[in-house]
């Protein structure tokens, strides 16, 4: 029989580069078989705003509040690692206490972060109690923040070669009694995420990474230690105060005993991670050492001892969603880094989408798509192109799609 | 793939400077103490031959399966510089190694090898270099753009600071004079 006559089609469809699901543009293009996806092609810069070229027209001091905008959401992130890329090169040793509070905001940082991402997660399924949920949980861990650093957001809280607010004795109350909080949610919170039936039908056996995948395309963060890799650079180095505390490796095999890699083990991988920050920042308050919380105050000086660095370093740092590496090189002539060059977490996630997309339902898309925490935003409407007709999916469309697949489970 | 032996930075220079000799320009080992315990962090910085730089990353690999964050590049005025930073040893506590492998390549003829064979997931930054320093990436398997836009002007590098550079493109931004 001659088959050639009813050849298979495939359509694409594009998605992006705005779509509210995720929080920054990018654009898919998805190769669709009915409504499976066959392939994945993503293109990316669509926020490249010359950041790393904005820095050679400011000094060390002023990159620091240009690296806090790079992201809302990480906004400690990169001026730590850009601290510690700078403090590697000009061989700075940071006071003790510092090294710990360090840490705390860091971890606050992270608690902030994943339960924001809880609170997505649950949207693009269709749960929008739990939305509203998880984010009364991150306000009480915004206002924290704001007590903590003076600010929701922006904190401005990091300085090279040190820290720029200390946490005082009459602190301590208001900030345990926030952990209590977050603690007493936090059992809720694994209840409704790990034990739903709904939830479990909707993220186990989706959007698989596999540890041979994870390793070969570079993967960070949860998304890689979902699907079993040992990398989290707290443990893995000892920077700040993190080789001072106890802590290991989270795995979601610690909870369910195996390691599947996918949305349900990116969902636990989170929580638990949650957890431990929480231990992290108790461990830190418990073990602080007093003293100062910043190596040089005063700012000229501190410019001018950098002005005369020649040298390059590296900075790594575990951002809520992976490794974060930022690289400084100072000739020695200029005020400005010669060379600074920002890699965030995402930049190695996006290639282990592909095969996490792969064989997916478009249903799957915002869910699986927002399981590695993309901090760079999608797609306002899809667009489908068939027999020269074009069809246009908008985001509320996908987003029914999504709830619908949600409601055939339930019923 | 990653095998289970843990490797001592000093192992690791040894060995690749008995494997390639003078292809190793130069090999050091730093070091940074943190926190109250003041346990150390190693890193290592090489520089190496670009002639066997593909062969380099594949012995790494047999070595031990390294994880590569990102290669970063500067532009040094006649030659281009990159530096692939990758980690081994993660997955115990306290053991990470930095690796920092970097080549040189002349503004002349700056092509390297694609190591993607090796790494897949160098694809992304390799496909960076390319279209931000100019370099020509041998043997990369998708050469199309990554960040810049598609009608970005071919020739300009926004990363080079010749002729090359994004000073042209800029000469109207609100406030920067010239």
């Amino acid at each position: 029989m001659n088959q050639t006559s009813t050849t298979k089609t495939s359509y694409h469809i594009p998605v992006g580069p705005i779509h509210p699901a995720l929080k920054e543009p990018v654009y898919f293009e998805f190769e669709i078989d009915g409504e499976r996806i066959v392939d994945v092609n993503v293109k990316l810069g669509h926020v490249h705003r010359g950041i790393e070229w904005a820095s050679r027209k400011r000094n060390p001091i002023q990159v620091l509040y240009l690296a806090e905008r790079i992201c809302g959401i990480c906004s400690y992130c990169h001026p730590a690692a850009f601290t510690l890329a700078v403090e590697d090169a000009a061989d700075i040793q940071v006071p003790e206490r510092a090294e710990y509070l360090r840490v705390i905001q860091g971890e606050l940082e992270r608690i902030c972060s994943h339960i924001l991402w809880a609170g997505v997660a649950a949207h693009e399924i269709g749960f929008d109690t739990v939305l509203y949920f998880t984010w009364q949980i991150r306000e009480r861990a915004l206002d924290l923040t704001e007590y903590l650093t003076g600010n929701r957001v922006t904190k401005g809280i990091m300085t090279i070669g040190g820290i720029r607010r200390d946490i005082t004795k009459d602190m301590l109350p208001r900030i345990k009694k926030d952990l209590n909080y977050f603690k007493s949610n936090f059992e809720k919170l694994r209840h409704i995420f790990l034990d739903d039936k709904t939830v479990k039908m909707r993220s186990q056996g989706a959007g698989i990474l596999t540890k041979k995948d994870a390793l070969k395309l570079c993967a960070v963060g949860p998304t890689t230690r979902a699907s079993g890799v040992k990398k989290d650079v707290r443990v893995d180095i000892s920077y700040f105060a993190y080789g001072d505390l106890d802590f290991n490796y989270i795995t979601p095999d610690i909870l369910t005993g195996n390691v599947n890699g996918d949305v349900y083990d990116r969902i636990i991988q989170r929580l638990l991670e949650v957890k431990q920050s929480i231990e992290l920042i108790e461990q830190c308050i418990d073990k602080m050492p007093s003293g100062d919380i910043v190596v040089e105050p005063k700012i000229p000086k501190l410019l001018n001892q950098l002005k005369k660095v020649n040298g390059e370093g590296v900075g790594r740092h575990e951002a809520p969603r992976g490794e974060v590496i930022h690289y400084v090189k100072f000739d020695g002539k200029s005020e400005s880094p010669y060379t600074w060059k920002v890699r965030a977490p995402t930049y190695n996630n996006i290639l282990p989408w592909i095969p996490m997309l792969k064989g997916e339902q478009i249903a799957d898309i915002p869910i699986v798509a927002a399981s590695t925490d993309p901090c760079m935003s999608c797609t306002n409407r899809v667009a489908i192109v068939k027999d020269n007709k074009r069809y246009e999916l908008t985001k509320e469309e996908l987003h029914r799609l999504s709830i619908e697949k949600t409601r055939r489970f339930m019923k | 793939m990653t095998k289970e032996t843990k490797l001592t930075p000093e192992k690791i220079v040894k060995s690749f400077k008995d494997e390639f000799k003078t292809k190793i320009k130069e090999a050091t080992i730093k070091k940074r103490a943190a926190g109250s315990k003041k346990n150390e962090t190693t890193s290592i910085w090489m520089k190496v031959d670009k002639g066997a730089f593909k062969d380099i990353i594949k012995y790494l690999c047999d070595l031990q399966y390294p994880h590569l964050a990102v290669a970063s590049g500067n532009d040094l005025g006649k030659n281009i510089e990159l530096i692939y930073h990758f980690t081994v040893n993660f997955g115990t506590r306290m053991k990470e190694i930095n690796l920092n492998i970097s080549v040189e390549l002349p503004k002349s003829k700056p092509e390297i090898e694609s190591i993607c064979e090796y790494i897949p997931g160098a694809l992304i930054t390799e496909r960076e270099k390319q279209e931000f320093l100019g370099v020509k990436i041998l043997g990369i398997p998708d050469d199309s753009r990554c960040f810049l836009p598609d009608d970005f002007p071919a020739g300009v590098y926004p990363w080079r600071r010749d002729e090359t550079g994004p000073e042209k493109l800029y000469k109207n931004l609100h406030g920067v004079k010239k």
